[in-house]
């Protein structure tokens, strides 16, 4: 007999240890966090704002883009089997990882199959989903993370706070101070010059480069025709990681697929632009198997699903798969630019974030996420891949568990909102009763709201004032006119 | 069941709704074919803070100060005409080590994109393995004219995705401190870039 198997949700470093209001409470109140946050969300969004501008098939790209993945998350099976059959051809090992325990598990017994005992880190947000890391010290494998910004928050003991510049919310002083305590190769009069900090990071990972002989890495594209891994940085830790040790091991989302080589010429155009507001960013690596003569000869991909297929099973919520992890919606969020990437719990934050991790736990893991949001769109507009994230958030608020007393309320509200007749009745009635209210408020404070209701109303006005009803409605307004 | 069949099924059921095939409208830009393509990789190039040479002619003067270059074993012999210092061939494969003591490598490349500014390795001619160009702290590489195209999409068209491929735009750079661009983290941390006319 042949049941179907049914899509299963994922664990690792996705969901929310505390609700999102108050997680993000001390981040709002730390003032120094809000400035470095302003300043650095506002200069990346200023930079992508001129490199899109500058290229006038940037709407033609986006939706080539959408289309491409789209396609893909209705391909996946074929696809897969087919990326699987290309890079094996070239020589790379594919290997299967049902949720982020068993992906771990994978990447230990190779390393420990190569008889290493460390592994140099290329970023990789997959790979801190599954909290590779956390697993690799567990067996007593040194991790050592390569790119400058996980660099300063491994030798900080902290956790990223955003995808693309996981250290977005230190200032220069504040990694400085890192260095000094962490670092023992850092030089004694180091300053808080960008270009000093980042030679001392040069120095730092040299040797440890020069004599690495397992490297793990994530990859931004897998592409099915011909089995190509691609890796899209900036430093050239990257390029170390992929060429100089012996050993490759690369962790991949399952979604991670696009069709044909070819398709790299649209998404080559859309990610750098997107994320770090370059023309193209300084290294793109690609390799494909294993090439004699150059670079690593033992290869493997590990292919992950971590609750993807879960995402995939929703029409509705599936588009989150299309992300590319460019990280621009963070930068244009308000409420990502207030309260920080820690916040929200998860390693993916942000709007994309709030949709995609609820949806790789299930939704009530992490009911809270879908309501980071003020709904304005400003993702949405600057996706590379036209994600509708407003919709899916919507979508997904809709799925969340609702205390009694909430689904009570809204059914009445449903009931007296069907009908023209109960609804002008309903109005006439809040706007005769709270009229006395509205008068007193206006005198006392200048503003018809209120700052606080009773229980159990009052986590509402927690974070807002209640507008009293206007005196007049519009309706009756015109109607005098 | 073994994971790669359970991911799948997993997979199939999740598409139970058989979603309809999706269209690519693909209504970008294809080729860029403006006359002055040389001139836009030159702006790109220096915008990223990569050095532009014209000319064979420059090479000596380029490489006065280097006393261990690094070349691909079938560098072209008329780039070293003028050069004192000592020529390390890539043949038997230099180490980690060797490459981290050369002063500079020179390389050429298989295609460079004007309107990016990017240059494209692919292990082919004169361009050696992949550590090569990526462990000394300095990369002259000679573009031809010939070899530059408007747009990527026309790069990759040129590009056998089966071979190791490095596109290089700038010099290496980050912008995890604050959001500022600073050249020079562990890739080379000089970039130049040598335009040799491919007319005779």
């Amino acid at each position: 007999m042949n049941r179907p198997v049914a899509p299963a949700t994922g664990g690792g470093r996705i969901r929310t240890p505390l609700p999102f209001p108050t997680a993000a409470r001390p981040a709002v109140a730390d003032r120094q966090l809000r400035a470095n946050l302003h300043r650095a969300t506002r200069t990346i969004r200023d930079k992508r704002a001129r490199v899109v501008d500058e290229v006038p098939d940037w709407e033609a790209l986006r939706d080539a883009g959408s289309a491409i993945k789209a396609d893909v998350q209705r391909r996946l099976p074929e696809l897969l089997e087919q990326f699987e059959a290309s890079a094996t051809a070239a020589g790379a090992t594919v290997h299967w990882a049902r949720d982020a325990a068993e992906a771990c598990r994978i990447v230990v017994d190779l390393t420990r199959a190569a008889g290493a005992d460390e592994v140099v880190k290329v970023k990789s947000m997959a790979t801190q989903e599954i909290e590779l890391n956390e697993a690799l010290e567990a067996a007593g494998i040194a991790a050592y993370e390569t790119d400058l910004a996980e660099l300063i928050v491994q030798l900080g003991e902290d956790t990223p706070s955003h995808i693309l510049v996981p250290a977005i919310h230190y200032n220069r002083a504040q990694i400085r101070e890192i260095f000094q305590r962490r670092m023992p190769d850092a030089p004694a009069d180091l300053t808080d010059e960008p270009s000093a900090l980042a030679e001392a990071a040069r120095v730092h990972l040299r040797r440890r480069f020069l004599s690495a002989r397992v490297a793990v890495s994530g990859a931004n594209f897998a592409i099915a025709d011909t089995g190509t891994l691609v890796v899209v940085e900036s430093e050239g830790n990257g390029r170390m990681c992929l060429t100089l040790p012996e050993t490759l091991i690369s962790v991949v989302g399952v979604e991670k697929l696009l069709p044909t080589f070819g398709d790299l010429e649209v998404f080559l155009q859309l990610l750098p632009r997107s994320s770090t507001g370059e023309r193209m960013n300084p290294y793109t690596s690609m390799w494909t198997g294993v090439t004699p003569g150059d670079g690593p000869r033992s290869v493997h991909v590990v292919l992950v699903d971590n609750g993807r297929s879960a995402v995939l099973a929703d029409p509705v919520g599936r588009p989150a798969l299309s992300c590319i992890r460019c990280s621009a919606c963070l930068n244009v969020c308000p409420v990502y630019e207030r309260a920080g990437g820690h916040a929200y719990g998860s390693v993916y934050p942000g709007p994309i974030g709030a949709i995609l991790s609820p949806q790789l736990t299930g939704v009530a893991d992490n009911a809270s996420l879908p309501y980071a949001s003020t709904l304005c769109g400003a993702c949405y507009d600057v996706c590379p891949v036209k994600i509708d994230i407003p919709e899916i958030l919507v979508h997904l608020r809709q799925q969340a568990p609702h205390p009694p007393v909430e689904r009570a309320a809204m059914r009445v509200l449903s009931w007296v909102m069907r009908s023209p007749r109960r609804w002008a009745a309903a109005l006439r009635l809040m706007r005769v009763g709270a009229a006395p209210l509205g008068a007193y408020r206006e005198r006392r404070t200048g503003a018809r709201t209120l700052r606080r209701l009773p229980w159990p109303m009052s986590g509402w006005t927690r974070s807002r004032d209640l507008p009293l009803p206007a005196p007049q409605t519009f309706r009756d307004w015109w109607g005098k006119q | 069941m073994t994971a790669r069949d359970e991911i799948l099924a997993r997979l199939r059921t999740a598409l139970a709704d058989t979603p309809p095939a999706v269209p690519v409208p693909r209504r970008y830009r294809r080729v860029d074919d403006r006359p002055d393509l040389v001139e836009v990789l030159v702006d790109r190039l220096t915008d990223y803070r990569a050095v532009v040479h014209h000319g064979l002619d420059a090479l000596p003067g380029l490489l006065g100060d280097v006393d261990r270059l690094a070349v691909p074993t079938d560098v072209p012999a008329d780039w070293l005409t003028g050069y004192a210092g000592q020529v390390h061939r890539d043949a038997p494969p230099l180490s980690p080590a060797d490459l981290d003591g050369m002063d500079a490598v020179l390389t050429g490349c298989a295609v460079a994109i004007a309107d990016t500014g990017t240059i494209i390795l692919d292990a082919g001619p004169a361009q050696g393995r992949r550590a090569l160009t990526l462990v000394p702290d300095r990369h002259l590489c000679v573009v031809r004219t010939d070899q530059v195209v408007g747009l990527l999409p026309e790069a990759l068209t040129r590009l056998d995705p089966r071979a190791p491929l490095t596109l290089i735009s700038g010099p290496s750079a980050t912008s995890d401190i604050e959001l500022n661009r600073v050249e020079g983290v562990h890739g080379p941390r000089r970039l130049e870039v040598v335009l040799v006319s491919s007319a005779r």
